[in-house]
């Protein structure tokens, strides 16, 4: 199992550490809901080094982007980051993605952990345009700090103008002493905040100036549950749970990330079932009666009909409701739909609605 | 971490007080460590005899799901309805507020097979 930077940080701080996605991470301190309360309403730092880097360069960068990526990276411009995904050639998702615009002829993605080999194959493969690709993961180390009072937190340690910077934007300047630090106005919290790309040996150095600044913000390290929790109540897709290889951009609702102005991998089918309508979607639901939806738990209609599955699914520590997502038979995806979760051989009354949940 | 000696215990970490023929039943300190955060405690078994290591009910964390075993066999008598609006006492005072069910107990003679403290406690290795 791999190690971050600072894993021997969070074992001091006596996080909880789980195997996930063949890294030793810290999946909570001090507790699961209160780490999320502190993401919500000041300021949090997680450790996500795990995540994959690559770096394209070259004449030719934005052709194979455009190539392997459902999004429309022609849009982007130096300093501007994209959601996208990978589609493959049978409909589903080989990931999804964040693309950074660095130059003209430079570009990072940054991939799920899971994912990193798999999808450096599958970007291999379609680089006829002889791109220079790089595998910076291994090296690189990144840090999400989240909040709405992250701005106030990291300020002080650098003279990036942080509050000016729009959403899935990024600079790229000195922090806390440390040159070349990627700051980036992104995050998977729905809180705002900031993602910072570095080199691990700048790693423990960085943690310590971040939590010393912003130590009267009440900053606090949050682990791995929190925030699966808090991208869930903003209906953010998780990989390996509400997309996969099987599930199409469009069943997703990814839509708006699939551009049908240039031609990608699948775009011809996509843009057919787009057309034909989709026959499964991916929505939110929240709980009516008491129960908590879970990972592949059945939907079904009043009758017991089998109409989809649970891709996700919690007990919302803001809004103290039980929230999930799940594919479900379009028929039934229409916000207020009365549906039903199989919990435990009960079938558990629910409601479609649309995330962010509220 | 604490596992009072007056209690006694399951393999799969709940704790039986045992007074007369009745008995009342948690989760352990270690359990509720485990879990992390308690949102919902399921037991819908109130009124029915359950039999020894059967499920009598379901405790929900915010990541995991963990069924309840019977430690003896017996009739689930009572649920405690604090845990409805309150299921975070099972983390905050495991032994005490945090109880679950009061059970009457059909075999005492299977009473003797339930473990120590000391035993419990080797057994997790703490």
């Amino acid at each position: 199992m791999k190690n971050t930077a600072l894993t021997n940080v969070h074992v001091a701080l006596g996080a909880k550490m789980v195997p996930f996605a063949g890294y030793n991470m810290p999946v909570q301190y001090s507790g699961i809901n209160a780490e999320h309360e502190t993401v919500r309403k000041a300021v949090g730092v997680f450790d996500v080094s795990h995540m994959g880097e690559f770096i394209l360069k070259g004449e030719h960068a934005l052709d194979l982007i455009q190539k392997v990526t459902s999004n429309d990276a022609s849009k982007l411009f130096d300093g501007k980051v994209q959601y996208s995904c990978l589609p493959n050639e049978q409909g589903g998702i080989v990931d999804d993605l964040l693309v950074y615009r660095i130059d003209e002829k430079t570009y990072m993605l940054v991939v799920n952990a899971s994912n990193i080999e798999k999808d450096w194959n599958w970007i291999s493969k379609y680089n006829d345009f002889g791109v220079e690709m790089k595998d910076i993961s291994d090296r690189t180390s990144l840090l999400a700090v989240q909040g709405p009072k992250a701005v106030d937190a990291l300020q002080s340690l650098t003279d990036v103008e942080l509050s000016g910077m729009e959403y899935y934007t990024f600079k790229k300047g000195t922090f806390a002493g440390i040159d070349n630090v990627l700051i980036s106005a992104t995050g998977y919290t729905g809180a705002g905040g900031f993602e910072l790309y570095f080199d691990n040996a700048n790693a423990e150095h960085i943690w310590k100036e971040i939590f010393k600044a912003g130590e009267p913000y009440g900053i606090k390290p949050i682990g791995l549950g929190a925030r699966d929790t808090l991208r869930l109540e903003m209906g953010f897709c998780l990989y390996g749970n509400d997309i996969d290889d099987t599930t199409s951009p469009l069943e997703a609702g990814l839509g708006w990330v699939t551009k049908f102005t240039k031609e990608f991998v699948n775009s011809d089918s996509l843009q057919d079932q787009k057309q034909k309508g989709v026959e499964r979607k991916l929505v939110g639901f929240e709980m009516i009666d008491r129960g908590i939806p879970r990972h592949d738990y059945e939907i079904t209609d009043a009758d017991e009909n089998v109409i989809g599955k649970v891709t996700s699914g919690t007990q919302s520590p803001s809004l103290q409701k039980a929230i999930g997502m799940g594919y479900v038979k379009t028929d039934f995806a229409k916000e207020g739909t009365e549906v039903f979760i199989k919990i435990r051989d009960n079938k558990v009354k629910a409601k479609v609605v649309k995330p962010p949940f509220k | 971490m604490n596992f009072p000696a007056e209690l006694k215990y399951t393999k799969d970490h709940e704790w039986v007080k045992v007074e007369g023929s009745e008995a009342t039943v948690g989760i352990t300190e270690f359990a509720q460590r485990e879990l992390g955060d308690i949102v919902y405690v399921d037991i819908n078994t109130v009124g029915s005899e359950v039999a020894m290591e059967e499920v009598f009910g379901t405790v929900e964390a915010v990541k995991t799901v963990s069924d309840l075993f019977m430690p003896v066999t017996g009739e689930v008598t009572e649920f405690n309805k604090k845990l409805d609006a309150n299921p975070e006492l099972v983390n905050s005072d495991p032994y005490g507020e945090g109880w679950m069910v009061k059970i009457k107990v059909s075999d005492a003679s299977q009473l003797s097979s339930l473990l120590s403290a000391d035993e419990y406690a080797k057994q997790i290795g703490v």
